[in-house]
């Protein structure tokens, strides 16, 4: 069966490359690709791939150090080599986009109703008052609740799900043939990105534009889309109908990919392991209650949550941007002010002064989510990795932390000659090692981890998570796993809480709470985190 | 009236009233740095007499104890009078600066809106053709003009357009083509800097996500450069606009020295050798009024370009 | 797994090197060659300042009345025709008559005859000129009345001319070369010292004392601050270490400004999380991750520093309220120069010239410095 609808994009053996002061750096080499009329087409690839290079070449979009050879063409016209005021006529109208970065992609210094009705001038020729009447229109067909009061908003004044909104209004102005959306949803919270997703699916059924669609995501292509390539290191790896990618892959790397998907399932505890951790009525405040002439700028991030971590157990903490999961856990390690009583190994630690709290550090630890800002730029892999030690072992010589340092690199995965290096020398997943190396060389009971994976592509989080199960098992860790993605909690916990506006809303152990969620909070997280298909076609 | 616009009205309140103790404070240090010090108004005058002297201390009431004197001076300053001068005996200090006052107010605001017009042209033009000779040209000319000091630079201009040229005047002030030359002059460290400062914001703009959104768009490249990338662009020079009018303060002593001009710089540094406290007085607080009040008006300058300023 | 994950993981560029990043900016600064330029110029200049003045033919103060404002040149002076009016000048006091005068190998030979009897001490008006050396009265006559001084001629190179007082200008310039580094370094250190310890404390202490702190920084920073140091000079005399303490001292507002910015920025960084979370003490946690983190920033800040006090300093100078004679500063000579340009430019040209070299090379290394420190600033 052939498909007969109209091409509306042919790319064709197309070349990106770079000048760099390091010399030439190819970041697509000979990629063909198409889109038909209607159809959604997903572009899947983790970072570098040269996904969004591609279709920054067909807007005409690339740093100016770039460079682009092959055929892009739009319903037979080539707009790879098009002038610049020729292809505006494309750009904005015919073919439109959105970025995933919804708060920097909308000009911060105008106003909603300003941008908006730009395109709207420039391509359909509309007048001041048009394109005002146009914007309110589009702003209520994208359903930003009160429209009539946004337009004279700035970017600014917008939640990010808004911002993304305005984005979606302002490419659908002019009624569009091709919609490339490059990561839309990447920067937003998962029941957002859900939202935004199913927004997209339902203008293009009363819409009937195409849409080209750029992620890392495996599951919304899988929800998403009809055809998926499949981008890695600037070549396709795979294509083919969405259904046959994901259920029949014919490349290893695809393969890979979907292996990729975290997995795996942790027991509890046993009945009788002992409490190590246990927090009771934990509260954080922020800001300044109202004083004189003031209003008050209080912010109370965490609301009384207890919590009691045994030995040998994971406890999940889910929750959205803002909920206060890691607040949560820079106050049970006594790096925030906060109150309430926390007992860690038979100790009580709530309130403890840096000086007093130092001893119990060594057996309570914690790995940090950016594997790029969490190490120190101008200190060698050894120094950071045997910082911990010269704090709590001072004791030891030289030799015996180095050799320490060694033993741990290579328990984490690392070559231990990778020592005398610099952290910018390493990719992301390396640098989570050692973050983590630097905590487990302690010889810790607990590790706090916050968002250890979020930062990382899927390939790489399931060797981290790989790690961090099999360095539990080995030294009988107990983690408190806080993370935003449900897959992952779901592979590495055995009890989870959920959270929002820095209270508990669900908690249980983890098969009870996935499979028969009791709030719908957590049911509306779980629809959005698993079951995409059935949001956007229910 | 706008709910935004009451709130900067209310914040331009807060910061006038804000700059009363500023002010206060900085009228009492130099009074008292002065005071403190030694030497006095009358020493280079050897000859005069212990009976003359002290009647001259007691016309200026030099011989009250030091706090009535302070006590004084507020009260006639509240009052509009700076006092009499030390050294030009016959006037007040506030007819002297009075007549100044206007030429140097002339040089440095036409200084400035020259600095910012041309810098800011400049660094545009530098950004838009990054590493072509015209970039090259504008940061050359910045270079210059931060390193070489208007000192050097008045001078210069005087020796090659006024001397060997005769093109145009090297004294004087109050025709068109008397200010050209200590404009210029005065203008130039602050093109510089401004020419510097836009071109980084510029090509910073250039690169950012919402220009990147409006060429995605179709916009004319016209419409972009200049009311999406300039715009943003635009802001590190108007925040530089404070540190511009105290650079421009100091530098217009050296131009009208130099250009022989009758603003009150000069004032300034004569009336520090020569201890006449009254006038160094009136010339601070003239420099520090004018420039809380600048920088008053470039933040509030700032708001109307940035509506993500917040004020409170 | 092990090798597996390093094999999949491998960086794409510049795996490599073990570099830290000091050493991949110095790479780059090297590449840089307007900054490696100025880096020699720069090295010359403090040479030239430091040893120059001790190798110089002439004392930067030596008063050379006969050769006021006069052309730089590399022949030496005198030259061939101001040899015997300067001999007639010299004579003309010795009441005795000049008859003719003989110039051969840098020595001189002047017939003179009197009407009494010559006095052998005459060869002391000759030596009093800058012109001659030396001098002998010989081949006295019988009767007394007649004879000759021989005299050495002086060989004077005046490679920038002199100044209006007859003082030769390279070694002024040499010596205000000395004075303006050596303000810019001294001035630049007190200014670093306040501006880090300043702007760390504030920065690390954070809450209501960084408030305050920053609050006093504004206030000052808000004022045109070189009508302070005019005050200060002005009140307190012109000594150059006054001079220098109050430069330095106005100085610091921008660098504890910086500081602090990195200091508030970098206890949010999450690798001083870590530390804290490592239990490691304030002060290691200072020592370890905040200062080495700084450093670049106030390195860059200090070369782009010393030019602005050079010029401060000049700017004084010009003024008249810095350096004073017979001690000399590249402002005070650009000063005089200014004043003489019409009848002897190159008494501007040269201190001028000089200083905008100097300016040139440090600004120019200050660029590198912060281009090869954060490249992305480009």
């Amino acid at each position: 069966m052939t498909d007969t609808r109209e091409m509306v994009l042919e790319v064709e053996d197309l070349h990106v490359s770079f000048e760099t002061p390091d010399g030439p750096v190819d970041a697509v080499r000979g990629v063909s690709l198409n889109v038909r009329a209607g159809e959604t087409v997903a572009i899947v690839g983790e970072s570098g791939s040269g996904k969004s290079q591609v279709m920054m070449s067909a807007m005409g979009l690339l740093a100016s150090n770039g460079r682009a050879s092959g055929r892009i063409r739009y319903r037979g016209r080539d707009i790879l080599n098009m002038p610049p005021s020729e292809l505006n006529r494309l750009r904005g109208a015919k073919i439109t986009m959105i970025f995933q970065e919804p708060m920097t992609s909308l000009d911060p210094l105008f106003t909603i109703e300003s941008q908006m009705s730009e395109p709207l001038r420039v391509h359909g020729g509309l007048n001041r008052k048009q394109a005002s009447w146009r914007v309110l229109e589009l702003l209520k067909l994208v359903q930003i609740p009160d429209p009539e009061k946004r337009l004279g908003a700035y970017p600014h004044e917008l939640s990010g799900g808004q911002r993304q909104r305005v984005m979606i209004a302002m490419a659908l102005a002019n009624d569009p043939d091709l919609l490339i959306a490059d990561e839309p949803t990447t920067a937003l919270d998962v029941t957002i990105q859900a939202e935004i997703l199913q927004l997209l699916s339902d203008l293009q059924a009363r819409l009937g534009m195409s849409i080209l669609f750029i992620t890392h995501d495996l599951g919304i292509v899988e929800a998403f889309a009809d055809r998926t390539y499949v981008m890695c290191r600037g070549r396709v790896e795979e294509q083919g109908p969405t259904a046959d990618v994901f259920h029949a892959p014919k490349t290893d790397y695809t393969k890979m990919l979907l292996a990729a998907e975290p997995e795996g399932h942790k027991k509890p505890p046993r009945e009788t392991a002992p409490v190590l951790l246990e927090g009771e009525d934990i509260q954080v405040t922020f800001g300044l209650p109202a004083g004189f002439l003031r209003k008050s700028t209080e912010l109370h991030a965490v609301r009384g949550i207890d919590i009691a971590l045994r030995e040998g157990q994971t406890i999940g903490v889910v929750g959205e941007s803002g909920s206060g999961k890691s607040t949560l856990g820079r106050a049970l390690l006594q790096m925030i002010p906060s109150t309430g009583r926390v007992v860690c190994m038979g100790s009580e630690i709530g309130g403890l002064d840096r000086k007093a709290m130092r001893p119990h550090r060594k057996g309570l630890q914690m790995v940090f989510q950016d594997p790029y800002g969490s190490l120190s730029p101008r200190m060698t892999v050894r120094e950071i990795v045997t910082e911990g030690l010269l704090v709590h072992e001072p004791g030891l010589g030289a030799a015996e932390r180095d050799r320490r340092a060694e033993e741990t690199l290579r328990d984490v995965g690392l070559d231990p000659s990778v020592k005398n290096r610099f952290p910018h020398e390493f990719s992301g997943g390396q640098r989570q090692r050692i973050a983590i190396a630097r905590a487990v060389i302690l010889r810790p009971r607990i590790i706090i981890l916050d968002e250890p994976t979020s930062a990382l592509d899927r390939s790489v989080q399931k060797q981290v998570i790989d790690l961090l199960r099999r360095l539990q098992i080995e030294n009988s860790l107990s983690y408190i796993f806080i993370s935003h993605d449900l897959a992952v909690v779901r592979a590495l916990s055995d009890y989870v809480m959920v959270m929002r506006n820095g209270a508990v809303v669900e908690q249980g152990p983890v098969d009870q709470l996935f499979d028969a969620p009791k709030t719908e909070y957590t049911r509306e997280l779980m629809r959005a985190a698993f079951d995409l298909r059935s949001l956007l076609t229910g | 009236m706008h709910r935004e616009e009451i709130d900067i009205l209310r914040y331009a309140l807060r910061r006038l009233l804000g700059a009363v103790p500023t002010l206060f404070l900085i009228i009492t240090a130099a009074f008292f740095m002065m005071r403190i010090a030694p030497g006095g108004p009358f020493d280079q005058e050897r000859t005069l007499e212990a009976t003359v002297l002290e009647n001259l201390n007691r016309t200026f009431g030099l011989d009250k104890p030091l706090w009535q004197q302070y006590a004084m001076y507020l009260n006639n300053l509240l009052h509009g009078d700076m006092g009499p001068s030390f050294v030009f005996r016959d006037k007040r200090v506030h007819e002297i600066l009075g007549e100044g006052l206007p030429v140097s107010m002339q040089l440095g605001f036409l200084a400035l809106l020259l600095a910012l017009f041309i810098g800011v042209c400049m660094g545009t033009v530098a950004a838009l053709r990054q590493n072509s000779k015209a970039d090259y040209f504008v940061v050359a000319l910045a270079t210059f003009g931060i390193t070489v000091p208007p000192f050097v630079v008045a001078p210069v201009l005087a020796l090659v357009f006024a001397v060997f040229l005769g093109w145009l005047p090297a004294q004087g002030w109050g025709r068109a083509d008397q200010m050209v030359l200590p404009v210029i002059a005065l203008a130039l460290p602050q093109v510089a800097v401004i020419a510097r400062l836009t071109r980084g914001a510029m090509i910073e703009a250039l690169r950012s996500d919402h220009v990147r959104t409006a060429k995605a768009y179709g916009l004319p490249a016209s419409m972009v450069v200049i009311k999406h990338a300039l715009r943003a662009a635009v802001l590190p020079a108007i925040s530089y606009l404070g540190p511009a009018a105290a650079a421009l303060l100091t530098g217009s002593i050296v131009v009208e020295q130099v250009f022989n001009l009758p603003g009150i710089g000069r004032y300034f540094v004569q009336g520090a050798l020569n201890r006449d406290y009254t006038m160094v007085m009136g010339t601070v607080v003239i420099v520090a009024v004018f420039v809380i009040l600048f920088n008053l008006m470039v933040d509030l300058l700032f708001a109307v370009f940035d509506p993500r300023v917040r004020y409170d | 797994m092990t090798d597996a994950a390093i094999a999949e993981e491998t960086p794409p560029q510049g795996s490599v090197q073990n570099r830290s990043l000091w050493a991949t900016a110095l790479l780059r600064l090297k590449r840089n060659r307007a900054a490696v330029a100025s880096f020699f110029v720069l090295i010359f200049l403090i040479i030239a300042g430091g040893l120059g003045p001790m190798v110089s033919p002439h004392s930067y103060s030596e008063v050379y009345p006969e050769f006021v404002k006069t052309r730089p040149s590399l022949s030496p002076y005198p030259q061939a025709e101001q040899i015997i009016p300067a001999a007639e000048s010299a004579l003309r006091r010795a009441r005795v008559e000049v008859g003719e005068i003989v110039i051969e190998d840098g020595t001189v030979r002047i017939a003179v005859s009197s009407e009494s009897e010559i006095d052998p001490r005459i060869s002391r008006y000759v030596d009093r000129s800058d012109v001659f050396s030396n001098a002998e009265v010989v081949d006295i006559s019988g009767d007394g009345l007649s004879g000759a001084i021989t005299a050495d001629v002086q060989q004077l190179y005046f490679l920038m001319g002199t100044d209006a007082n007859g003082r030769d200008l390279f070694s002024r310039t040499l010596i205000a070369l000395r004075i303006s580094l050596m303000i810019g370094a001294l001035a630049t250190a007190v200014a670093l010292v306040i501006g880090v310890i300043y702007g760390a404390t504030s920065g690390f202490v954070g809450g209501r004392v960084d408030n305050l702190m920053m609050r006093f920084v504004d206030i000052m920073d808000s004022l045109p601050f070189v009508f302070f140091v005019i005050l200060l000079v002005v009140f307190f005399g012109s000594n150059l270490v006054l001079m220098f303490i109050a430069i330095g001292a106005t100085q610091w507002l921008d660098m504890s400004r910086i500081v602090r910015g990195q200091t508030l920025s970098l206890r949010r960084r999450e690798f001083v999380q870590a530390a804290e979370s490592l239990g490691v003490s304030s002060w290691d946690i200072v020592k370890r991750h905040i200062i080495p983190n700084t450093l670049g920033n106030v390195m860059v800040y200090m070369t782009l520093l010393i030019p602005k006090v050079i010029l401060l300093e000049s700017f004084l100078s010009f003024l008249g309220l810095g350096v004073q004679e017979p001690l000399t500063s590249l402002g005070v000579l650009i000063a005089e120069g200014a004043k003489n340009m019409r009848n002897a430019p190159s008494m501007l040209f040269y201190p001028a010239a000089t200083m905008t070299v100097l300016l040139f090379a440090l600004n120019f290394l200050g660029d590198g410095l912060r281009d090869a420190l954060d490249p992305k600033d480009r």
